[in-house]
């Protein structure tokens, strides 16, 4: 079996001692060209780039990426726009490993086979798919599995041990732990400490899988848990983009300054 | 896809929670336990003698249950067929359906040791019931609302403050009420731990629209009692109408006479045509809209190619929402209802009509279900009973109707 480029890239950080950089920015934010020139200007400093499939109604995230994804949608963002950027992004020089990260209609709306057709031909390697929690997810998992895309699970603060077993054992290459009760871009209202507890506690179950945290991680809070496999930063970079825009600067140069600084404070 | 007879429909889900293709749990995974928790608590308390005797106590001595049946004679005079009756839905405290919902699930959240209550509404009437209930069993309550409805629906918004419960206005989307719906789900992701919410409707994932099925089938309960002991029997020809937003108040209203042959008791349902030169709707049963997940559930939902969902347009704002409950997707499947749709101009007269023949003050959204029986009774043999829900009154109404109307 050939190994995945998910798994490559944790392979890499962790010979480098340091936890992989996930950033997620949503298609078409601001609009298709920039949010294809912000993936191409911070893909040196990361390791694996999320990128959103904007939704209208999503009932996962706050405000920062509700903003970024109404702006993107109202900029004429479509589903075969966000294929293109994938492809463009996965034929440049230094791509990085792209996972796609939404909400379920969209690819219902899409028909399930078809979307996977699409994004194995146009390079993407994995998926989030926040409002199709297990076990209603083991049939799309597998279907994902087939065509050697890695579906990413979700655990939460929530998740009963029973249940956080049995979902690792049907997760593939990499697992996406919430740190907290929140939707995205919530304030940290729990500690590091008791963040990576719990982060301790599902990585003993199986230490050979790569979770990552995210929910609530900025350049404030990103190095008290540099103990993960990898951490997501989200909101913070819809927030740059937002703040950007708003004072008419470029977006890209400012977002590609902020995640160097955040792989700084992981190096 | 069919229609057990002797299970409660509410319970026909397979194990998915899906009602044939609707339905479902399409929730983040920090959902899943509370959602899960809920629906042990809920399965255990509908079993439990003395919270079904606290139930019937708070329905019958403090929303006033049961409302009246009574026959409409003028305004059947008027039209010449069928014999048209109401059900006076709306003389419940709190003046809609909504207080049944609202009430159930405030009673639930005592039991879970919830301190804290949160609600979406539209029309501003499940609002107006969730901070009445929370007030009544000292729970404290923030409602969720579409900025757009705030202004338009003015006087349930004074009722909710006056019950101490705080307005959450929503400005994303549409500003009505499915991102209400939308963003009450997202604080309740964020603090499942200490707050229960409520669904103001037959919507979401399965368990609220089980809850609010089961909270809202008390207005069929009594409407079979009331019927027999008017007629004597079911009459042969019996149709019920009753307007679909979410779909709380019909369902509600039909779920005792679910096993009757639908050729004997008919179920109409009406949705929100939008202006009549509107391209927009609220009407996904009857205008064909495609199936796809809102709020947790699948069912036919107003959306584009992309997976976006439409905005709708309506008069009324309790009926303003792009999608419908699983059940009712699941009742125009099994062809067990029929679904049509009223204008807002339809609608309006409906109400001038109405209260011209009647003392009677129905809101915009069962205004709508009026217009459907307006509309077919000249038709109708005089031995035809129609009945029509009036779910709610218009005192909400009051600044759309002086507008539209002048009255």
């Amino acid at each position: 079996m050939t190994i995945s480029p998910i798994n490559l890239a944790f392979k890499k950080t962790k010979k480098e001692e340091r936890p992989a950089l996930l950033t997620y920015t949503v298609a078409g934010d601001n609009t298709k060209k920039k949010s294809l020139e912000i993936l191409n200007s911070i893909s040196k400093y990361v390791d694996i780039c999320e990128l959103g499939l904007a939704h209208n109604t999503p009932i996962g995230d706050g405000g920062q990426i509700q903003t970024a994804s109404y702006r993107a949608i109202k900029n004429g963002i479509k589903m075969k726009d966000i294929f293109q950027i994938v492809n463009k992004f996965k034929n440049s020089k230094n791509s990085k490993p792209v996972i796609l990260m939404g909400y379920y209609n969209m690819i219902y709306r899409y028909g399930e086979n078809k979307f996977l057709k699409k994004c194995k031909q146009v390079g993407v390697n994995g998926l989030i798919v926040v409002d199709l929690p297990w076990p209603d997810n083991k049939n799309f998992a597998k279907k994902c599995k087939k065509k050697s895309i890695t579906f990413v699970q979700l655990l939460s603060p929530t998740t009963s041990k029973k249940r956080i077993k049995k979902i690792i054992n049907d997760s593939h290459d990499m697992i996406y732990y919430i740190s907290m009760l929140s939707t995205t871009g919530g304030k940290l209202k729990i500690s590091p400490k008791k963040i990576l507890e719990n982060y301790n506690s599902i990585k003993k179950i199986n230490s050979s899988k790569n979770i990552v945290i995210g929910f609530g991680i900025t350049k404030k809070t990103i190095s008290s848990l540099k103990k993960a496999d990898g951490l997501v930063v989200g909101s913070e970079i819809c927030k740059e983009i937002s703040k950007s825009l708003k004072k008419s600067q470029n977006p890209v140069t400012n977002v590609a300054r902020m995640v160097s600084l955040l792989k700084n404070k992981i190096s | 896809m069919k229609i057990k007879k002797n299970i409660p429909l509410i319970d026909q889900h397979d194990k998915n929670g899906f009602w044939g293709k609707f339905g479902g749990n399409f929730i983040p995974e920090t959902l899943k336990k509370p959602v899960e928790d809920l629906t042990i608590l809920f399965e255990k308390l509908r079993k439990d003698k003395k919270f079904i005797q606290e139930r019937d106590h708070y329905f019958k001595n403090w929303l006033g249950s049961p409302t009246r049946f009574t026959k409409l004679e003028n305004l059947t005079e008027h039209l010449g067929g069928a014999q048209i009756w109401t059900k006076v839905v709306s003389d419940l405290n709190g003046g809609a359906h909504k207080s049944l919902n609202a009430t159930v699930h405030c009673l639930i959240a005592k039991r879970a040791g919830k301190k804290y209550i949160v609600g979406d509404t539209g029309a501003g009437y499940a609002g107006k019931m969730l901070s009445m209930a929370a007030k009544k069993f000292g729970l404290k309550c923030k409602i969720f609302m579409g900025a757009k409805d705030i202004k338009r629906q003015k006087p349930n918004c004074d009722a909710m403050r006056a019950n101490d419960a705080e307005i959450v206005p929503v400005y994303t989307g549409s500003q009505t009420l499915v991102d209400a719906v939308s963003e009450c789900m997202r604080y309740w992701v964020s603090n499942c731990d200490t707050t229960a919410m409520c669904v103001g409707s037959t919507v979401g994932p399965n368990i609220f629209v089980k809850i609010c099925g089961w909270s809202t089938s008390q207005i069929s309960k009594e409407l079979l009692i009331q019927i027999k002991d008017e007629f004597g029997e079911i009459p042969k020809k019996l149709k019920l109408i009753n307007c679909v937003g979410g779909g709380s108040s019909s369902f509600g209203f039909w779920n005792e006479f679910m096993h009757y042959d639908k050729k004997q008791v008919e179920f109409i349902g009406v949705e929100a045509g939008g202006p009549k030169n509107s391209k927009k709707h609220a009407a996904p049963l009857t205008y064909g809209s495609k199936i796809g997940v809102l709020h947790g559930a699948m069912q036919y939902v107003n959306q584009d190619m992309e997976g976006q969902i439409e905005e709708t347009e309506s008069i009324s704002a309790g009926l303003d929402y792009p999608g419908v409950s699983p059940l009712h997707c699941f009742l125009k499947d099994t062809k067990r209802a029929r679904y049509t749709a009223a204008t807002d101009e339809e609608a309006l007269n409906a109400y001038k009509i109405v209260t011209k023949f009647e003392s009677l003050n129905p809101s915009l959204e069962p205004s709508h279900a009026f217009a459907e029986a307006i509309k077919i009774a000249p038709k109708l043999s005089k031995d035809t009973i129609v009945c029509v829900n009036s779910c709610g009154d218009a005192l909400k109404d009051r600044d759309i109707l002086k507008k539209r109307l002048g009255k």
